[in-house]
């Protein structure tokens, strides 16, 4: 499903290059469940961003689903986010002046999905993550958890084949982020891939693999026998 | 993406900054409505001028005595020098075609009309009844002189308005006798005072037959020859037929002037119409200030909105997406002001005529057109900056702010 070989980041930090990502080597099978956790710049965000096509690698090779994504133009790499990858964030990122409905149709309407067909599919979204009543609600009149199902919702109805969640329960108090995570595990129990990267041992530990990051490199990869 | 949803998504976010989406619409729409009033006015000139010169007449070809040289341009110019006088003859012989629909033959003096004890020096026009159609003159009482041959010498006169008022005081001036230099006239008419055209006014003059003139002053010759062509293309035939008749009847020498009235008009209208090229320019200039004006604005818009730009980027959409939208926003911001612009500016020439009746004031349609056509132009052209900045950001910048 994902291979990476060989990743490196290079950033530039005035006339010091940092090595984001040094060497990164990484199989991940499709319906995986995996959690990244580290320190804060042990490059475990950066890693999820080049999975997720929002940033090139500087060298290596990324085949996601045995295609060469790193080669893609700009348009065909924001087709493969739209179609097989979901995003979740630790901000929710909302946007603001639409409602719960037109904030989680928004990738099909980038897609060009015709009206009829956006409204049947958010509306079964909606029931789904049990929004139903508050479709209509804007971002502030809704609670951290029920935002964060918003974009929950958002990041799936495209029925994207891996689910990125950056940190996804760490604006959330205990009861509703428990909730976020039961919900992203019932999406991974259905067959998507899901990485979520966190630094609270307690939410990576669910993962059936964890990764722990250093500097850029992966320092273990273990996975739990089921 | 479909348009509806690209319409849909712009006027959702100019609708979610109200304040920054009206300053841009103040901003365009003032300069359209400076184009839209400047022209008009403009324009307004141009039309009042032609208008005045309308009233003199249309299709009009003078002849005057005497040949002007090209070289000889000072007070000599209309007036030359007269080796052949321009004769009542010389008129008459031209009512010959077919391509002349009016001839008035003028000549003018100055004498003293009294009227029981008052006295009055005034011009004296002598002509003949086809000067009224001419000039496009109207009666206020009366009628004008009678159709006639001209080189009868009949005792009848058309007076002005004022001299009538100045005379005759509140009484009535029609069919009373009146004494012209040393002889009698009566009274037949007396002339509206809206025809007023350049060079005369209407009101202080008395218009005599032209052989009553011509005996008055004790002089053959005319002023000038006033003829009216049958319409527009038949200006440039009957200049030739003058021409040539004048010509054998002067022993086969040129020695009249023939200007036309049309090629004065058309060179005061070529004037008019740069001066409104001008000030439209001149007003362009506040157009593209509030292009640059929405390009800055926009620019401070997308530094706000980078997280939804980051956004839009990680579900999907690509560079030329997130462009499209932005340069709709600004392409709409100009649109939505352009129109009021125009609404502002046809209500400011609307005010202005109706401050000022007399003055034709009102944009020429080309200038409504360039208007809109600039300030979507530069809309578009100061939106798509912007645009490419907000479709080159990088997403994982964007989304790791709050």
């Amino acid at each position: 499903m994902i291979h990476l070989e060989g990743i490196e980041r290079l950033f530039k930090v005035g006339d010091q290059q940092v090595h984001a990502l040094d060497n990164v080597t990484l199989e991940i099978p499709a319906g995986e469940y995996l959690s990244i956790m580290g320190p804060s710049g042990s490059g475990k965000s950066t890693l999820l961003h080049i999975i997720g096509l929002l940033d090139r690698p500087t060298a290596g090779k990324y085949l996601l689903d045995n295609q060469d994504v790193t080669a893609l133009t700009d348009e065909e790499q924001a087709r493969t986010r739209r179609e097989t990858i979901g995003f979740v964030f630790q901000f929710f990122h909302l946007v603001p002046r639409l409602t719960a409905k037109q904030n989680i149709e928004l990738p099909l309407v980038l897609a060009g999905l015709p009206p009829g067909e956006r409204n049947t599919r958010s509306e079964k979204i909606l029931q789904a993550m049990g929004l139903s009543d508050r479709a209509h609600h804007r971002p502030d009149q809704l609670s951290g958890g029920q935002r964060q199902r918003v974009a929950i919702a958002r990041a799936t109805i495209m029925k994207p084949k891996v689910l990125l969640a950056d940190e996804p329960t760490g604006n959330l108090d205990r009861t509703s982020g428990n909730e976020v995570i039961e919900i992203i595990e019932q999406l991974n129990q259905k067959g998507i891939t899901l990485i979520i990267v966190t630094h609270d041992p307690e939410i990576g530990d669910r993962a059936r693999r964890q990764i722990h990051m250093i500097d850029g490199k992966i320092e273990t990869d273990t996975t739990r026998p089921s | 993406m479909s348009l509806i949803d690209i319409l849909n998504f712009t006027l959702g976010s100019l609708q979610g900054h109200r304040l920054r989406s009206l300053l841009m619409l103040l901003a365009m729409s003032i300069g359209v409505a400076a184009v839209v009033i400047l022209t008009s006015l403009g324009e307004g000139a141009r039309r009042y001028v032609t208008g005045e010169f309308a009233t003199l007449g249309t299709h009009l070809i003078i002849v005057l005595p005497g040949r002007s040289e090209t070289a000889g341009a000072g007070p000599s110019m209309f007036i030359g020098e007269t080796p052949r006088d321009l004769t009542l003859d010389d008129s008459m012989a031209l009512t010959r075609s077919s391509t002349i629909r009016r001839i008035a033959p003028i000549s003018v003096g100055s004498a003293a009309v009294s009227w029981k004890e008052r006295e009055r020096e005034v011009p004296i026009l002598g002509s003949t009844s086809d000067l009224l159609e001419i000039r496009h003159w109207s009666m206020a009482q009366g009628r004008f002189l009678p159709p006639d041959s001209p080189d009868l010498a009949t005792p009848v006169c058309v007076i002005g308005s004022k001299v009538r008022d100045e005379l005759f005081g509140a009484q009535s001036a029609l069919g009373e006798w009146v004494r012209i230099g040393d002889r009698r006239f009566r009274v037949v008419g007396v002339l509206a005072t809206e025809g007023r055209s350049i060079g005369v006014d209407v009101q202080e003059i008395v218009i005599i037959p032209v052989a009553s003139a011509q005996m008055l002053f004790n002089s053959p010759s005319l002023f000038r020859i006033i003829i009216e062509a049958r319409n527009r293309e038949a200006i440039q035939p009957a200049i030739e037929f003058t021409r040539t008749t004048l010509r054998e009847r002067h022993q086969g020498e040129e020695d009249v002037t023939i200007i036309t009235q049309d090629a004065v008009l058309a060179t005061f209208d070529r004037i008019f119409n740069a001066l409104t090229l001008t000030v439209a320019g001149i007003a362009t200039i506040s157009l593209i200030v509030a292009g640059i004006l929405i390009m800055n604005v926009m620019l401070v818009a997308i530094t706000q909105r980078t997280t939804e730009i980051g956004l839009l980027k990680a579900i999907g959409a690509s560079q030329h997406q997130i462009q499209t939208l932005f340069l709709m926003e600004a392409a709409i911001l100009s649109l939505i002001g352009a129109v009021i612009g125009l609404g502002l500016g046809e209500t400011g020439s609307w005010f202005i005529g109706y401050l000022y009746p007399a003055f034709p004031a009102g944009p020429p349609l080309w200038a409504i057109l360039a208007a809109v056509g600039v300030a979507l132009l530069t809309g578009v052209i100061f939106g798509t900056l912007p645009a490419r900045r907000a479709a080159r950001l990088d997403p994982v910048q964007a989304l790791s702010r709050r």
